[in-house]
């Protein structure tokens, strides 16, 4: 049992790691706008546009 | 222009039979070709004429723009008409194209727009106006749309959940081993696996519960007993009772329940807001683009219309809506009042008449003295009054309450006594007594029956937006089910509040001549006149004499007075030319396309159906007949209609009210629920519950069917959910119940109340 000396710990960073990284996420705004972010992964990488193709 | 025959528009997608269906289309067509984004006619997912541009927006948006410092500016703008990505796409290229911007970003859910630029704050019209020319509609983002967006709550409901999962997720990890460990688990383990839990359970119940207890105390204080003051004493006593038992090292602690409870109501809580908040902000969008500035004589910019100050001296264009109340000049004024008082004729006023805010223009353009500021005029003192009738029907229980109601105590009480009855019978200490009586309530506690009505609201009000049926009161799809009288407004409702051309005895040559000279008008009845014969030339030297008439080469079109000819009556327009007999075309405002086979629908979902207007009893009772309605009611105030929907609840109907003019205002919010049509006032849509966005009477009913399903499959729910308590309560009575099971007991009610709660979107 003395593993969970190690395990517990770990367990609980990782799963603090994932918490952190959702309340980042919010904070800066990913939340805002989710059928927007599901559109724009579907768009070119154009910064400037181009002649239609 | 390039006449290739297509069948639909090449901008907007709108049936044409020429490649662009207007010269809008056509402009906005060499916009997006010019700036290289032909892409997007290939990905566009927009509805059929929805990127139609309008005329240009009339608000002036410099002075909306924000100095960001260094001569970067930013403007905020809600975008109507944003329905896809290739949308987004298309408005942020474009804009982007502009050397001084910056950065554009489109927000798809909110329809909000960011444009940052560099330069001059007046380039804020420029940009503006850009994105109207592409098709997409603008309005400055106003108050109404920020309150529907900016919705700190559900954010902050979001953080908690995000929490709760967490804590949940993690007091599981460890529960797991001690129900797994049983025997084999030293007590030393336990007590060690114990704190653990507490260590991230108790955390977990103080943060994320927040909003739940929040919720709980407001209802407290407001004296009433809601569902969140049954779930959070029972998170509370289940989080106080497991501290105890890791303080004494008992068999178990009850941390994962009360974290997974908060977890499971949380997200019910974060999906209802989600579906609530599409339908919010379309009706504050709405909302939006009908809030307008005025001309004001001797001002540069369009003026907003709470800044105008009484005495000022305002400009109404043709077909312009007059937002405030005023006095005519000089002159005469034709005004549409269909919108105040419900007649569909233009009525004419004299110099010094006292012109109704709400009214439009339907002559030519004149000048007006305002007479009362927007906050004290007769559509603020409109809107004052159905604040006094909204907070009269806020008090209506939802169907969740009233079990609420009944619920909770006896939960409590059967909790109270299986402490005392360990206690007092069983002789137990009070721990050991705490243990049943807490298990007893958190089995009991409604986790099913908290997510029992949103479930199936979430999934109902998804449905009925996707079908252009905007739900924006909360308890709408509980009255709306309930509605057994059906009471319709004609102008505008009923009826497409647009005049029509009726048959009469002209010779097809008459309207040739006639449609030459009203191509040239945008006079409201002669644009009805020109699409009587699509594609008319306008007549060369055609003159407009304003509010009088069109003249070209002798023949003249117009009023009665103006051609020289007796009055037909009615709405009608009056054509002589040399050397023919003078012709009358006489209008009417037709019923919409879908009317009949709406009030057929109503009457088939077991409602009586009632046609309630303001206007005439000729007219009304033709109307009538028309759409099969036989209980019609003419020449009604906005006064007589409020009462007569008060009667009729005085009987005890539940009154389903239709309408979109300010006259309908009150009635639609003394009704049971009101409903209005998307092109309504806004006025109207703010009384209503329910708006139709898509045009169009008919899915109503479909609303009607979808709330009654959604009613039933809520009752069903919560019938099942006290079904389960039944078997599941004596077990934790007896002192049966473990963290394990009421773990099981908790999920699986849920997970079949949620499978259930998906039926509602179904389509029959």
């Amino acid at each position: 049992m003395d593993i969970l000396v190690y395990l517990i710990p770990v367990a609980l960073f990782l799963g603090g790691l994932g918490l952190l990284g959702f309340l980042w996420a919010m904070r800066s705004g990913q939340y805002e706008d989710l059928d927007g972010a599901a559109a724009r992964i579907l768009f070119d990488d154009t910064e400037t546009p181009r002649k239609g193709r | 222009m390039n006449l290739v025959a297509a069948p639909v528009c090449a901008h907007c997608g709108a049936p044409s039979p020429t490649r662009f269906c207007c010269a809008g289309c056509e402009g906005a067509h060499e916009l997006v070709a010019g700036l290289g984004l032909d892409a997007f006619y290939r990905r566009r997912e927009a509805a059929a004429g929805e990127l139609r541009p309008a005329e240009a927006p009339q608000t002036d948006f410099a002075p909306l723009a924000r100095a960001e410092g260094q001569g970067a500016w930013t403007l905020e703008l809600m975008v109507a008409g944003l329905t896809c990505g290739a949308c987004i796409w298309l408005v942020e290229q474009a804009l982007a194209a502009a050397p001084e911007v910056r950065r554009a970003r489109a927000n798809l859910s909110t329809r909000r727009l960011i444009i940052t630029w560099v330069g001059e704050a007046e380039l804020a019209n420029h940009l503006a106006g850009l994105v109207a020319r592409l098709g997409f509609r603008v309005a400055p983002f106003s108050p109404a749309c920020m309150r529907a967006t900016e919705d700190s709550e559900g954010r902050e409901m979001l953080r908690a959940l995000g929490i709760a999962a967490f804590g949940a997720m993690n007091v599981m990890l460890v529960s797991v081993a001690v129900w797994a460990g049983g025997e084999d688990m030293g007590p030393q383990t336990r007590h060690l696996m114990h704190w653990l839990a507490a260590l991230i359970g108790l955390p977990t119940v103080a943060v994320a519960g927040i909003p739940l207890f929040r919720s709980a105390w407001n209802g407290l204080r407001g004296g009433r007993l809601n569902m969140d003051c049954a779930v959070s004493l029972g998170i509370l006593l289940t989080t106080a009772m497991s501290l105890s038992e890791t303080l004494r090292n008992g068999d178990y602690t009850w941390y994962d329940g009360a974290t997974a409870l908060l977890a499971l109501m949380l997200a019910g809580r974060v999906l209802d807001r989600a579906a609530r908040r599409k339908a919010r902000q379309s009706v504050a969008e709405l909302l939006a683009l009908q809030e307008g500035s005025v001309t004001v004589l001797g001002e540069a910019h369009p003026v907003p219309v709470d800044r105008v100050a009484p005495g000022a001296r305002i400009l109404v264009a043709t077909g312009e809506r007059l937002r405030l109340d005023a006095a005519l000049e000089d002159g005469e004024a034709l005004l549409d009042t269909a919108a105040t008082t419900g007649e569909s004729l233009p009525r004419s006023f004299a110099r010094d008449g006292a012109l109704p805010a709400g009214a439009v223009n339907m002559g030519a353009p004149f000048v007006a003295r305002v007479t009362a500021a927007a906050a004290d005029g007769s559509l603020a003192a409109m809107a004052r009054l159905l604040e006094r009738a909204e907070q009269a029907r806020g008090r209506w229980a939802s169907l969740a309450d009233r079990a609420a109601r009944f619920y909770i105590p006896v939960a409590h009480v059967v909790s109270l006594l299986t402490f005392v009855g360990w206690m007092v019978l069983g002789g137990a200490s009070w721990q050991d007594a705490l243990v049943p009586a807490v298990a007893a309530l958190i089995i009991t506690c409604p986790c099913g029956l908290a997510i029992a009505v949103p479930a199936v609201q979430v999934v109902a009000v998804g449905a009925l937006f996707r079908r252009g049926v905007l739900v924006a009161s909360e308890t709408a799809l509980e009255r709306l089910a309930a509605a057994d009288h059906a009471v319709l407004d004609k102008t505008g409702t009923l009826t497409e509040g647009k005049p029509r051309l009726l048959p009469g005895g002209w010779a097809a040559s008459d309207l040739a001549a006639a449609t030459a000279l009203a191509a040239a008008s945008r006079h409201p009845l002669a644009v009805a006149l020109s699409h009587a014969r699509p594609g008319a030339r306008p007549a060369a030297g055609a003159v407009e004499h304003p509010g009088q008439g069109m003249e070209a080469e002798g023949a003249r079109l117009g009023s009665a007075a103006f051609c020289g000819v007796p009055d037909a009556g009615g709405m009608a327009l009056h054509f002589t030319r040399p050397g023919h007999a003078p012709v009358v075309f006489r209008f009417e405002d037709g019923l919409r396309a879908d009317a009949k086979d709406a009030v057929v629908a109503l009457r088939r979902a077991g409602l009586s159906v009632a046609l309630l207007s303001g206007d005439g009893e000729d007219v009304v009772a033709r109307i009538a007949a028309e759409a099969g309605i036989a209980d019609w009611t003419a020449g009604a105030t906005p006064e007589a209609k409020a009462a007569r929907i008060a009667a009729l609840r005085a009987e005890g109907r539940r009154v389903l009210m239709v309408g979109d003019g300010i006259n309908d205002a009150a009635a639609l919010a003394a009704a049971h629920i009101g409903a209005a049509p998307g092109e309504g006032t806004d006025l109207a849509q703010a009384a209503s519950d329910v708006v139709l966005r898509g045009g169009g009477l008919l899915p109503l009913a479909e609303a009607i069917d979808v709330a009654r399903r959604a009613q039933r499959l809520a009752r069903q729910n919560i019938r099942f959910a006290f079904a389960y308590n039944v078997v599941a309560v004596p077990v934790a009575i007896a002192g049966y119940a473990t963290p394990l099971i009421a773990a099981l007991v908790m999920a699986s009610s849920s997970l079949i109340v949620i499978g259930n709660s998906l039926r509602a979107g179904r389509a029959d």
